[in-house]
């Protein structure tokens, strides 16, 4: 089955919608709760990653009966050095994004982290694509 | 654990129901149906928060107890009461006069559950340092544990281990007997409870095998009693009786009465719909770095207990200005060995998950479940109201495929149904009746329904 979400950038009432929903879904269909805990700190993750640092993008998660994969698209602006992003500490979030709490410089590494699977895509201007996979 | 071995203490007088949405609407675990004009209680989902109870416009639901008469069986007859009780009473009635009015009604002991406080704050300060798996969450407020059991399995692991004040009293009150030369077999304990999470974990506890107690007694039945017989002046001394009661001990029950021994890095969260916002948070990881988590159930923590007849806040209020007279917990000496045996006694057996959400025990079928229940969403109305009986339409479809509901169980599907001639008026009609009951629809000047607070 298919959940699909948008996300609108900038935001932060609406982060942290797709993670619950994922999460009462898999909880559902009885999930190890230590996956589903790794899968929805992910989730949300990639979704405050949208909220703030994008112009807003969707989220698509595909679930069968041995993994879930979940794909965020956003348009823009893109990521210029990913392999710096991906450095724990590393944020270009902006002050105010920071004093809300978030902009650690945690978000991909964590994403990393907690998936099985995880492939990043960016082209400057254009957007960014994320996808990650968890088995079961 | 098995879900048929669920005891709840929440119990539906079917005469006095007559079938409403209200308490179905207001449970937070959806485990409520209306059946043949009937509130049905889902064993397995219900974590007996009391929130049913409080909803009803007819008090038609009840907390089983136990008779107050069986205190005469004993010959010392012990009760063991949460400091919250005092708090209730209209301050014209000091402690020392509810005191007497227990000696009274036939009570020889007399001990507040909250006393020796301190070897469970110890207890849980250690259990937090040791602890890799942080937050650790309260296991004080029963409703609460159940709800993580059933709603948020991954944080099971978190909750302490530790007994509830009421057990620690029990050991307590028992010791202190047996130093009197009191033999245990000759003694009666009677716990009272001030709700109905209380009263179904005491009686058959979650996390240990065998109640402690004699017997339970509601705390709003205890207050009727008390408030007959209370005089207003006080004769005799009781405080010896208070000992070893603490200021920590008395708002134990009250948010942050946990909390607070555990200063900048703990928080309190009371009312089941804020623990369940926040749970939902926790479980994401958006909750900042915590040692310790008091929640608790009912608004105002136990002071908002469905079985208290007092006001939530006036009680807090009481109880407040009660805590400032006592000591500090940690300069309450318990003589002999007591606080030794008692920390002994306080490890209370692990608490498992309990699945009652997943839709099946095999995740393929599960996944196909879960596409069927969308599907069926988009026949439904979305207007979540409650007319078949099911809490909302989402609810609905999930019994659906369960095989505990039916399409025409949808009042409004019945419509169009009837207009595209699938079904017939009386089959609508007998679908209608399986419901909400025989004759339901009938004029009736008895049964009228309730309206929003503050009308």
């Amino acid at each position: 089955m298919e959940l699909k979400f948008d996300i609108v950038g900038g935001d932060f009432n609406l982060a942290g919608r797709a993670s619950s929903k994922i999460k009462k879904v898999l909880k559902q269909l009885g999930i190890d709760p230590k996956i589903i805990k790794r899968i929805v700190v992910a989730v949300y993750e990639a979704e405050v990653n949208v909220v703030a640092h994008s112009v807003g993008g969707r989220l698509f998660a595909q679930i069968n009966s041995s993994e879930i994969n979940v794909r965020v698209v956003d348009d823009g602006p893109g990521i210029t050095n990913i392999e710096q992003a991906m450095t724990v500490g590393f944020s270009t979030a902006s002050k105010e994004v920071r004093e809300m709490g978030f902009g650690a410089g945690m978000g991909l590494p964590n994403i990393k982290k907690n998936t099985d699977e995880m492939t990043i895509e960016s082209e400057l201007e254009k957007g960014t694509s994320l996808s990650f996979t968890n088995r079961f | 654990m098995k879900h048929n071995l669920k005891y709840h203490a929440i119990k539906v007088d079917t005469k006095k129901c007559f079938g409403c949405t209200h308490c179905m609407k207001s449970c937070p675990t959806e485990a409520i149906r209306i059946r043949n004009g009937k509130a049905v209680i889902s064993a397995e989902r219900c974590v007996d928060c009391g929130n049913c109870l409080r909803a009803c416009p007819v008090t038609a639901f009840y907390v089983e107890q136990d008779s107050l008469k069986q205190i005469k069986n004993y010959q010392h007859r012990v009760v063991l009461f949460p400091a919250v009780m005092i708090g209730q009473f209209p301050e014209v009635y000091s402690e020392g006069m509810i005191y007497e009015a227990l000696f009274e009604l036939g009570f020889t002991h007399i001990f507040e559950v909250e006393q020796p406080i301190d070897v469970l704050v110890e207890s849980i300060k250690q259990k937090v340092a040791e602890a890799n798996n942080k937050p650790l969450i309260s296991s004080f407020c029963p409703a609460v544990v159940r709800l993580i059991q059933c709603k948020y399995p991954s944080l099971v692991k978190q909750i302490i281990s530790v007994k509830a004040p009421h057990d620690l009293a029990a050991n307590f009150a028992i010791e202190k007997l047996t130093e009197e030369g009191i033999s245990r077999k000759e003694t009666g304990l009677f716990y009272v409870s001030p709700c109905s999470a209380k009263m179904a974990a005491v009686k058959h506890p979650l996390g240990e095998k065998d109640s402690i107690v004699d017997g339970l007694i509601n705390m709003n039945e205890l207050y009727n009693r008390i408030m007959k017989v209370i005089k207003k002046s006080e004769k005799k001394d009781t405080s010896s009786a208070r000992k070893n009661l603490s200021r920590d001990g008395i708002i134990w029950s009250l948010p942050r009465g946990e909390a607070r021994h555990f200063s900048k890095k703990s928080m309190a969260i009371d009312g089941i719909h804020n623990v369940v916002k926040f749970l939902e948070r926790l479980e994401n990881g958006e909750v900042p770095e915590l040692d310790f988590l008091d929640l608790k159930s009912c608004n105002q923590g136990c002071a908002g207990g469905i079985l208290l007849t007092g006001n939530r806040f006036l009680t807090v209020e009481r109880l407040q200005k009660r805590s400032k007279r006592y000591p500090f917990a940690n300069k309450i000496e318990v003589e002999g060995t007591t606080s030794k045996l008692l920390k002994e006694k306080l490890e209370a057996e692990k608490i498992e998950p309990d699945y009652v959400f997943a839709l099946d025990k095999d995740r393929v079928k599960s996944l196909e479940k879960m596409q069927k229940v969308e599907k069926i969403l988009c026949q439904l109305p979305a207007i979540d109201c409650g007319g078949c009986g099911a809490p909302n339409c989402h609810a609905l479809a999930e019994d659906m495929v369960q095989g505990k509901a039916k399409m025409t169980d949808c009042v409004f599907l019945q419509k169009r149904y009837l207009k595209e001639n699938k079904i017939t008026l009386e089959r609508g009609l007998k679908n209608l009746e399986s419901s909400w009951g025989k004759n339901r629809f009938d004029a009736d000047c008895n049964i009228k329904g309730g309206r929003n607070e503050g009308f």
